[in-house]
This record gives C-alpha cells, structure tokens and sequence, in this order.
C-alpha cells in the first residue's frame, strides 16, 4: 500500500511535469507565468515529501525543508508579481500582451509623451 | 485502505485535477481560477505532510496571488484584443509533452527511490532549540539557524517592488500605484471593508506573535495585514499612496535594516554574523519580527498594488 508521502511525491512529480508542458506549449504571457508557478508548487510539494519523511526527534517533520519551503514560496511569489507587472507594463505600452516580436508594435510607446 | 489513505490520494486526485485544468482550460480568467483552488487544495496537502506553518503561508499567499492574477486577467481582457491565433504549434506540443512526461517519470522515479531511513537534521532543531528561545522549530530555523535565508528572502521581496515600481513611466515616476478604485459606498464590498479589517489586524498580529512557539509568524500574520490593506483600497476608502513617500520608504526598509543591525552586532556581542547572544535571543527575535511584519504587509500590498500609473 502507498504511503501519504509516495502519493503526494507522486503528484508533485506530476505538477512539475504539467506546469513544464504548460510553459513550454502555451503562447500567451499569462499562462506561462500560471504554469511556471504550477512547476515550482511540485518542487516545493516534493520538498515537503522529504521533509515529511525526515520526521523525528518528535516532530512531524523536518523543520529545516519546511522553513525553506516557505522561504521558497515567498521569493516565487515576489517573482510572479514582477512577471505581472512587467506583462502589463507591455500591454500597456504595446496594446497587446504576446511574446511575438512581430505582432507587438516595437518601439510604440503610447504612454510615453 | 484506510479511510486517512483513501482521503489522501482522493486530496491528490483533486489537487493535479486542478493542475491539469490550470493548463488546460481555454479561457484564461478560468485558468486561473483554477490555479486559486489549486493553491487552496495544496494547503490542505501541506496540513496532511504536518507542515502547518507552510500550509499557512500556502494559503495566504494562494489568496494574493489570486488578487494579482485575476486582476492582470481582468486587464489584460478589458482591452477586447482579439485573442490572436497564436497557433499552437503541433510539432511543439508533441515535444513539449513528451520532454514534461520524460521530467515527471524521472521525478516519479527519484520519489518511489528515496532513501530509507531518510535524512532528517529534526534531531539537531530539537537539540538547539532551546537556545534561541522559540517553541516552534520552523520559526527557529527561519529565525535563527538559516537567519541569512530569511534576511536574503526579504531583500528579494524589496527588489521586487524596486523592479515593479520602475516600470512606470516617466510622467508618473513616484505617483500613487494603481488605478484608483472606486466602489459604491454602500455597497457589500465598502461594508466588508468597514467590517473586516479590526478583525483581520487583530488575527494578523496574533498569527505573527503565536508564530514564537506555535505554527504562523512574520509573514503569515504580515499577509494578513496586507490583504485588510488591500480591501480597503480595492473598496475605495482610501487611496494607495505615492511612492515617493519617506515614511513609507522608511517602513519599507525597517525589516531588513533591523534585521542587518541586529546580525552585525552579532559580529562582537556574538558569535558571528547573525548570531544572537542566548540571553538576549528571544527579544531581538521578536524585535527583527515585530519590523518584519510590518515591513512584509506594506511590500505586499504595494507589490499588488502594481506599477505607479498617477502623478497625483
């Protein structure tokens, strides 16, 4: 029989592999920077696993992976709020939020004077 | 199987049900809808691994990002841009899959190989603990055995706002954040903005201070803060200010500048760089998390807040 943690690292095998796809084969801004935070969730999740399975000394876990974990999510969280702004900071600029270099209209700023 | 067993791996079916949905759903706004509950569920998930503190964070930060990523949803909507056939490229996806599929058996594999008994340095929390004064190892490796990370981390988020910040444009440099909301006075939101925010300052603050010795601390309960800051923006009682503001400068850097006064004078009072004197740990912990805490809601409601888009 599996074990909570074969089961969560398991699905943290397969939100990495989704968030990947997601990233690789969607076109649009919005949706890499939503896979590329699935990515990283099934790294964190699979951090959590080990800790999980470093369980001793009385605690249910491995504090040292868990304070990681959380320091882990608070950089991605910083990073996907950069990639925001940044996305739309180009759509602002360029009318349209792609990464097709032919499509934005380069050089165009209608915000600046 | 057991029904603890049988909640778990259905708690994971739901969890890469979403997962899958983020990816796949057609119209962005559903996607990240999605992506919301997904962070929702793997809270859940983080409870199940006895990892509360981070199930916590999990959620806290799962509610910004869910702020964030619906209103650049909402933005980038508005405009009316045609969704332009940006074709997916068949030969793409296919390679694409096959590479994702290759990286998630590998993965799979290193999780059905982890070594037994595994590593675990609970055993060295547990033994030093004590000297720092906290009951809750989590915070004790936040706080005291890996401070630099913590440090670090909070510079990061500094240099995100840094970043966010001087993307507006030049006409605006310095201005208030944002477009201003405007809500109807009387409406449900305004009344929840009125209504929930003592509430939420007080559990705010009790999270960060129940964080020394159980789960929670700095940045969940500073979260929290942050999120009551942003519903009585979003609600139009007030205004986000500019950013060319000193005190809010000031506060911006409390955190990091008292968490670096404190590491230096760990230089000569100390053992080395960010280490405390066991007398005095406890209270420079509390102090370094008292200017955290506000530093971290202020830096999270501006980081959402986005770019200055107002002179005034």
């Amino acid at each position: 029989m599996m074990s909570a943690t074969t089961v969560f690292g398991l699905c943290a095998a397969a939100a990495v592999g989704l968030g990947l796809y997601g990233l690789i084969a969607d076109p649009q801004p919005l949706r890499k920077i939503l896979a590329f935070n699935l990515l990283g969730s099934g790294v964190f999740l699979f951090f959590g696993v080990v800790a999980r399975r470093g369980a001793a000394a009385g605690f249910g876990g491995d504090p040292v992976p868990q304070a990681l974990v959380i320091t882990g999510i608070v950089v991605a969280f910083s990073a996907t709020a950069l990639a925001v702004a940044l996305l739309l900071r180009l759509f602002e600029a360029t009318g349209s939020a792609t990464l097709h270099a032919t499509q934005t209209g380069a050089g165009t700023d209608p915000t600046e004077p | 199987m057991t029904i603890a067993a049988a909640l778990e791996i259905a708690l994971a079916v739901l969890v890469l049900g979403m997962a899958a949905w983020t990816i796949a759903a057609r119209e962005t706004f559903a996607a990240v809808v999605g992506f919301v509950a997904y962070g929702l569920l793997l809270a859940l998930v983080w409870v199940r691994l006895e990892a509360v503190d981070v199930a916590l964070t999990e959620a806290a930060i799962g509610g910004l990002s869910g702020i964030l990523l619906v209103g650049a949803a909402a933005r980038l909507r508005t405009s009316g841009t045609p969704a332009v056939a940006e074709s997916p490229d068949g030969m793409l996806r296919v390679a694409a899959a096959v590479l994702a599929a290759i990286v998630a058996a590998a993965l799979a594999a290193g999780v059905l190989a982890l070594p037994d008994p595994a590593p675990t340095l609970a055993p060295a929390v547990a033994a030093n603990i004590a000297a720092t004064g906290l009951g809750n190892p989590v915070t004790g490796v936040l706080m005291a055995f890996r401070a630099m990370d913590t440090l670090l981390e909070k510079v990061v988020l500094l240099l995100a706002l840094v970043g966010v910040w001087s993307l507006a444009p030049d006409r605006v440099w310095g201005g208030r954040p944002g477009p201003r909301h405007q809500a109807d006075p009387l409406g449900v939101l305004a009344f929840l903005a009125r209504l929930l925010p003592p509430v939420g300052i007080v559990v705010g603050i009790y999270i960060f201070w129940v964080g020394a010795d159980h789960p929670g601390g700095a940045f969940q309960g500073g979260t929290i803060l942050a999120a009551m800051w942003l519903l009585v923006m979003t609600a139009g009682l007030t205004d986000a200010p500019p950013v060319r503001l000193r005190w809010l400068r000031l506060v911006l850097i409390a955190g990091p500048a008292v968490f670096l006064v404190v590491g230096l004078a760990g230089l000569w009072l100390g053992d080395g760089f960010l280490s405390y004197p066991i007398a005095y740990a406890k209270p420079l912990i509390v102090t370094i998390e008292v200017a955290m805490t506000l530093t971290i809601a202020v830096t999270l409601g501006l980081l959402l807040a986005g770019a200055p888009e107002r002179s005034a």
